[in-house]
């Protein structure tokens, strides 16, 4: 079953990006070098970034879509998004930190569900704290959290753990295939290392330059070690 | 403490309630040409930045003789305000409040827009993923990470209109009980034979408030400081 369909182009002065790919379940991998775009792309799904031309289409929901003038806003999209920085509230602690989205939409409080998140995560004892006072690999924890508990239809991670030392990256690994095995929402998750993908990915999209060279199983993986050419 | 008489007192009271009635009623629109300045591009924004400053570097008998030809009795927004509302500023407290709101104005925007552009607008956008819309973003998250920049602009406002003498007494003169603040309390007392003593003790109880606004105003700023910061 198709989740996302992204069919979109962008300019932004001498890269020009076009992109065409779909996601279904399972955690979609947009892989490839540093430069092709994958930002670009997760930018334009959450409606941070609108495409020149194109469509996005999540569900049976039309995100975006330049010839019918269609583009919802990012916050009546409820798309998760995990961004390379934690982007935590600094001065919100981390129970309103994850609290955040439950509260803008207006929901009411549900314990079970959000016992439930911060068991998957192992945030329980951070809770009080302020975000400050975190470590880098607890901070994008509670980032995942957070955007988990806005109940998303879908969840972009854009390189999660690119800001953390090789330590962290183990640490926080294990938690996102566990959410992946939960399977309760589908994700897009940016990495331009083939080993972290490995881990967690379901199907690879492979951009380079802009565009996609390349939609498929993790097998794509193998095919090009990006990890060494950088 | 201070042996003020119950005329000085007056004066002491009056000031305090002009200079909070002139800091609330400037912070709305202090936050609204802050937040103008520090985040949209807009044909005129030049001269709107200079006439914001306009007060600071005008002589204040200027500022106030434009307030008494405009919202003078029969100045057109004061005759219109008068007619319309029954709000009437000349030789009024309120007057003295406007006078005083306008020369602390400048004051107030600008570390309010310092502040409004120090804010990391990834934040804000990663507030718009989780669903606020634009006026939820600036309530919960803009306002509070601007509160130490809000805090100080709103006790500069409230010190310069404390002080305030030029404008205040051009507009609405100075009326014992009315419009009569600290600073032209002391003018008068010092025009008057035997009045030293009286304007010597208002002198010390100005420089008292002054420090004590000072000291209040850090501690404010300091804890606001540390709350943004998650400390």
């Amino acid at each position: 079953m198709i989740v996302l369909a992204v069919d979109a182009e962008k300019e932004l002065g001498a890269f020009k990006l076009a992109v065409r790919f779909e996601a279904a379940g399972g955690v979609t991998a947009l892989f490839g070098p540093s430069g092709a775009g994958k930002t670009t792309v997760v930018n334009m799904i959450a409606g941070l970034l609108p495409p020149d031309r194109g469509s996005i289409v999540l569900g049976d929901k039309v995100l975006f879509d330049a010839a019918a003038g269609i583009n919802v806003p990012p916050h009546r999209r409820h798309i998760g998004y995990v961004f390379q920085e934690d982007r935590l509230f600094p001065h919100l602690s981390v129970r309103q930190n994850l609290d955040y989205g439950r509260r803008m939409s207006g929901r009411s409080r549900d314990a079970d569900d959000f016992a439930r998140i911060v068991a998957l995560l192992d945030i329980g004892h951070l809770l009080e704290r302020r975000p400050r006072l975190l470590s880098g690999g607890e901070r994008q924890r509670v980032a995942v959290g957070r955007a988990l508990l806005m109940r998303p239809g879908l969840l972009l991670l854009d390189e999660p753990l690119a800001s953390l030392d090789a330590g962290r990256k183990r640490e926080i690994l294990p938690y996102l295939v566990r959410l992946r095995d939960d399977a309760r929402v589908p994700m897009v998750y940016v990495s331009h290392s083939a080993g972290e993908l490995r881990r967690i990915a379901t199907k690879v999209v492979r951009l380079d330059a802009g565009r996609v060279v390349a939609a498929g199983g993790i097998e794509l993986l193998d095919a090009t070690a990006i990890d060494e050419l950088e | 403490m201070f042996d003020l008489s119950p005329a000085e007192w007056t004066a002491v009271l009056l000031s305090l309630r002009i200079a909070l009635v002139a800091t609330a009623f400037a912070l709305p629109f202090g936050i609204a040409i802050g937040w103008l300045l520090a985040r949209k591009k807009f044909w005129g924004k030049t001269l709107l930045d200079g006439l914001v400053y306009l007060p600071l570097v005008l002589p204040p008998v200027v500022t106030g003789y434009l307030l008494l030809i405009s919202f003078g009795r029969k100045g057109p927004i004061g005759a219109f305000l008068a007619d319309h509302f029954g709000i009437v500023f000349s030789f009024r407290w309120t007057g003295a409040a406007l006078s005083c709101g306008i020369m602390g104005f400048p004051l107030m925007v600008r570390p309010i827009r310092l502040a409004l552009e120090a804010i990391d607008r990834r934040l804000e956008e990663a507030a718009g993923t989780l669903g606020a819309g634009r006026f939820l973003v600036f309530l919960t998250i803009t306002l509070p990470l601007a509160l130490p920049g809000i805090i100080a602009g709103a006790v500069l406002c409230f010190a310069r209109a404390l002080g305030e003498f030029g404008a205040t007494i051009t507009f609405v003169s100075n009326i014992p009980g009315e419009t009569q603040t600290i600073s032209a309390a002391i003018y008068t007392l010092m025009q008057i034979p035997g009045g030293d003593a009286a304007a010597g003790r208002l002198v010390l109880f100005a420089i008292v408030l002054a420090l004590a606004a000072l000291v209040v105003s850090e501690w404010f700023a300091r804890r606001a400081g540390m709350r943004v910061q998650g400390q």
